[in-house]
C-alpha cells in the first residue's frame, strides 16, 4: 500500500515521456490488431487523388483524437489528485493541525497547477478550447472544488474565478520557446505567457460540489463537539443555495441536478443546527454526535419538477 | 462573506444572460440558413424524376446560384459567433453545415463527376478551412456531408435506371467505391461520423446490385463507362 503513492508520483513526473511513447506504440499497435498495417498499405493505390486527400484527413483526425485522449488522461489525473486534497482537508480535526495540513494542501494544489494543469494548458495552446472541453471538464470541476474548499477553510470566503485564474498563468519555458520560434520566427522574443481558462459554468458546478464537502465538514464538526461551526456553515450554505436558485433552468441540466443535491445538503445542515439548538442544552455533546449517525428522516421529499 | 458570495452569483448570472443572447441570435441566423438549404435540396430532388434526369445541367446551375445566398447567410452567422468560441456553439449549425456540404458535393458530382475537395466546399459556402481563422468548415462536417452524398447517389443510381439511363450507375459505382477506399484510411472513433460511415457499405452494396442487374441483362453500356462522356 505504501508503494502506491510513490508509483503515482513517478508516473506524474514521467508523463512527458510517456506521452510520446503512447502515441507511437500503443495506438498503432491497436490498429495493427484490427487491420495489418502492411496489408492495408498494399491494398491502397497511393496515386489516387482521393487517397491523397484522405491521407491528409487521416493525419488531421488522428491528431485531434490523440489530443483528446491525452486530455482525458490529464483530466482524470486532476480529478484524482483533487479528491486526495479534499480528503486531506477533511482530516483537520484540531486547530493545532490546521496550519500544517493547510500548508500541505497548498503545496499539493501548487504542484497540481504547475504540472498536470500546466500540461493541459500546453496541450490547448493554439487549439480550440471548446472542442476539447468535454475531455477535461470533470477534472476542472474537481479542481475548483478542491481550491474553493481550501480557501474556505483558510479564510472562510468563497474564492472567485478570477482568483483561481491567477494560479493558472504560466510562463513559457526556454525549450518550448525554442520550438515556437522555429514555427514562427521573430514573433515573440520575450517568454510568452499562456494560461488555462476555466469556463464560468465549470466554476459554478465546482462550487455546487463544494457544498457537499461543507455539509460533510459540518457533520464532522458536530461529531467533534464543535457546536458553533455548523451555524456558520449553515449560513454560508444557505447563501449559496439562494444564489443557485436564482438561475432557474437557464444553466443547463447538469446544474439543475447539482442544485437538487445541494438542496438536500442544506436540509441536512439545517436539521443538524436544529438538533443542536433543541437538544444542545439537554445532553452532553458526545451523545449529540450519535444523533447524526442515524439517517435523517426524509418524510417529505418535495416533488420538484 | 455574504458579499463575495452574491458577487460570484451576480457575475455568473451576467454570463448566463449574455450566453442566452448569443444563442438566440445564432439560432436566428441558422434558421435562415436552414431555409435556403431546404430550397436547394428541393431543387436537386428533380434528378430523381423521370424527366429531371435530362435537365441536370440546368438544375446544377440553379443550385449554384442559390449558394450566393448561403454565403451571405454564413457571413451573418459568422458575425454572431464570438471569436475563438466556434466549438462552444457548434451544435447549432452542425446539422445545416453537413447538409450544405452534401448539397455542394452533389452539385459538383453531377456536373463534373468527381469528389469535391474540402477547400472547394468551403469556398462555395464562403468559409475557410483553417481552424485558427475563426469560423471555418469543420472536417467532421465535411466528411458527414460526403457520406450523405453516398446515400443520395445510391438512390439516384436506382432512379436513373428507372428513367432509362444506364450509364450513371456504373459511374456512381466507381465513385462510391473510391470514396469507400478513402474513408477506410481514417481511424474513426465511436462517434456520429463513425456511425454514418458504417452505413456507407450498404450504399455501396446497393449500387453494386444495380450494376449487377444491368450487366446480367446486357444493359451495360458498351465500352468503358469511366471514359464515356456524359450521356444525358
Amino acid at each position: 500500500m505504501t508503494g502506491e503513492g510513490r508509483t503515482h508520483d513517478k508516473g506524474h513526473y514521467n508523463r512527458g515521456h510517456d506521452r510520446g511513447h503512447d502515441r507511437g506504440g500503443h495506438w498503432s499497435s491497436r490498429h495493427k490488431q484490427r487491420k495489418p498495417e502492411d496489408k492495408r498499405q498494399a491494398d491502397v493505390d497511393e496515386s489516387l487523388p482521393v487517397v491523397k486527400m484522405f491521407r491528409a484527413f487521416q493525419v488531421e483526425l488522428d491528431d485531434r483524437y490523440d489530443r483528446y485522449e491525452r486530455l482525458v488522461k490529464l483530466g482524470r489525473d486532476v480529478t484524482i489528485e483533487s479528491k486526495r486534497i479534499i480528503f486531506l482537508l477533511h482530516r483537520i480535526i484540531r486547530d493545532n493541525q490546521k496550519d500544517k495540513i493547510l500548508a500541505e494542501a497548498d503545496q499539493k494544489l501548487c504542484e497540481l497547477s504547475m504540472f498536470t494543469l500546466r500540461e493541459i494548458a500546453t496541450e490547448l495552446r493554439g487549439q480550440s478550447y471548446y472542442l476539447y472541453l468535454r475531455a477535461f471538464s470533470p477534472g476542472i470541476q474537481e479542481y475548483v472544488e478542491a481550491v474553493t474548499y481550501f480557501h474556505y477553510i483558510k479564510d472562510g470566503h468563497l474564492v472567485t474565478l478570477d482568483e483561481i485564474h491567477k494560479a493558472l498563468v504560466y510562463i513559457e519555458q526556454a525549450e518550448e520557446a525554442e520550438s515556437e520560434m522555429a514555427n514562427e520566427p521573430a514573433s515573440q522574443s520575450p517568454p510568452g505567457k499562456f494560461s488555462l481558462e476555466i469556463t464560468p459554468l465549470d466554476y459554478m458546478l465546482g462550487v455546487a460540489d463544494l457544498t457537499g464537502e461543507l455539509m460533510r465538514k459540518c457533520i464532522n464538526a458536530v461529531g467533534q463537539g464543535n457546536l458553533e461551526e455548523p451555524f456558520v456553515l449553515c449560513r454560508f450554505l444557505r447563501d449559496v443555495y439562494t444564489g443557485f436558485l436564482g438561475f432557474g433552468n437557464t444553466a443547463g441540466r447538469e446544474m439543475s441536478r447539482k442544485v437538487w443535491t445541494l438542496f438536500q445538503s442544506v436540509r441536512k445542515v439545517e436539521n443538524a443546527c436544529y438538533t443542536i439548538k433543541v437538544r444542545g442544552s439537554e445532553m452532553p455533546s458526545h451523545m449529540l454526535a450519535d444523533m447524526f449517525s442515524s439517517p435523517l428522516p426524509e418524510k417529505e421529499s418535495p416533488d420538484c419538477g | 462573506m455574504s458579499h463575495s458570495v452574491s458577487d460570484v452569483f451576480l457575475s455568473f448570472q451576467e454570463h448566463l444572460d449574455s450566453e442566452q443572447d448569443f444563442r438566440e441570435e445564432i439560432r436566428l441566423a441558422v434558421r435562415d440558413l436552414e431555409q435556403t438549404a431546404r430550397g436547394i435540396l428541393t431543387l436537386l430532388q428533380a434528378i430523381h424524376q423521370q424527366a429531371g434526369i435530362n435537365t441536370i445541367p440546368e438544375v446544377c446551375e440553379k443550385s449554384k446560384a442559390q449558394f450566393a445566398t448561403i454565403r451571405e447567410q454564413y457571413q451573418v452567422l459568422k458575425s454572431k459567433v464570438p471569436e475563438g468560441q466556434y466549438y462552444r456553439f457548434h451544435d447549432h449549425w452542425r446539422f445545416v453545415t453537413q447538409r450544405l456540404c452534401f448539397l455542394v458535393a452533389l452539385t459538383i458530382y453531377l456536373e463534373e463527376e468527381r469528389l469535391v475537395q474540402r477547400e472547394q466546399v468551403a469556398e462555395m459556402l464562403g468559409l475557410c478551412i483553417e481552424q485558427d481563422k475563426g469560423f471555418h468548415l469543420d472536417l467532421d462536417d465535411y466528411l458527414s456531408g460526403l457520406l450523405m452524398l453516398a446515400d443520395e447517389l445510391s438512390r439516384f443510381a436506382v432512379n436513373s435506371v428507372t428513367a432509362g439511363n444506364y450509364s450513371w450507375p456504373l459511374k456512381i459505382s466507381a465513385f462510391v467505391t473510391e470514396m469507400n477506399l478513402g474513408f477506410r484510411l481514417l481511424n474513426l472513433k465511436n462517434d456520429n461520423l463513425r456511425k454514418k460511415f458504417d452505413a456507407l457499405k450498404y450504399d455501396l452494396k446497393k449500387v453494386e446490385e444495380v450494376v449487377y442487374d444491368l450487366s446480367i441483362r446486357g444493359l451495360k453500356p458498351s465500352g468503358d463507362a469511366d471514359l464515356m462522356p456524359k450521356s444525358g
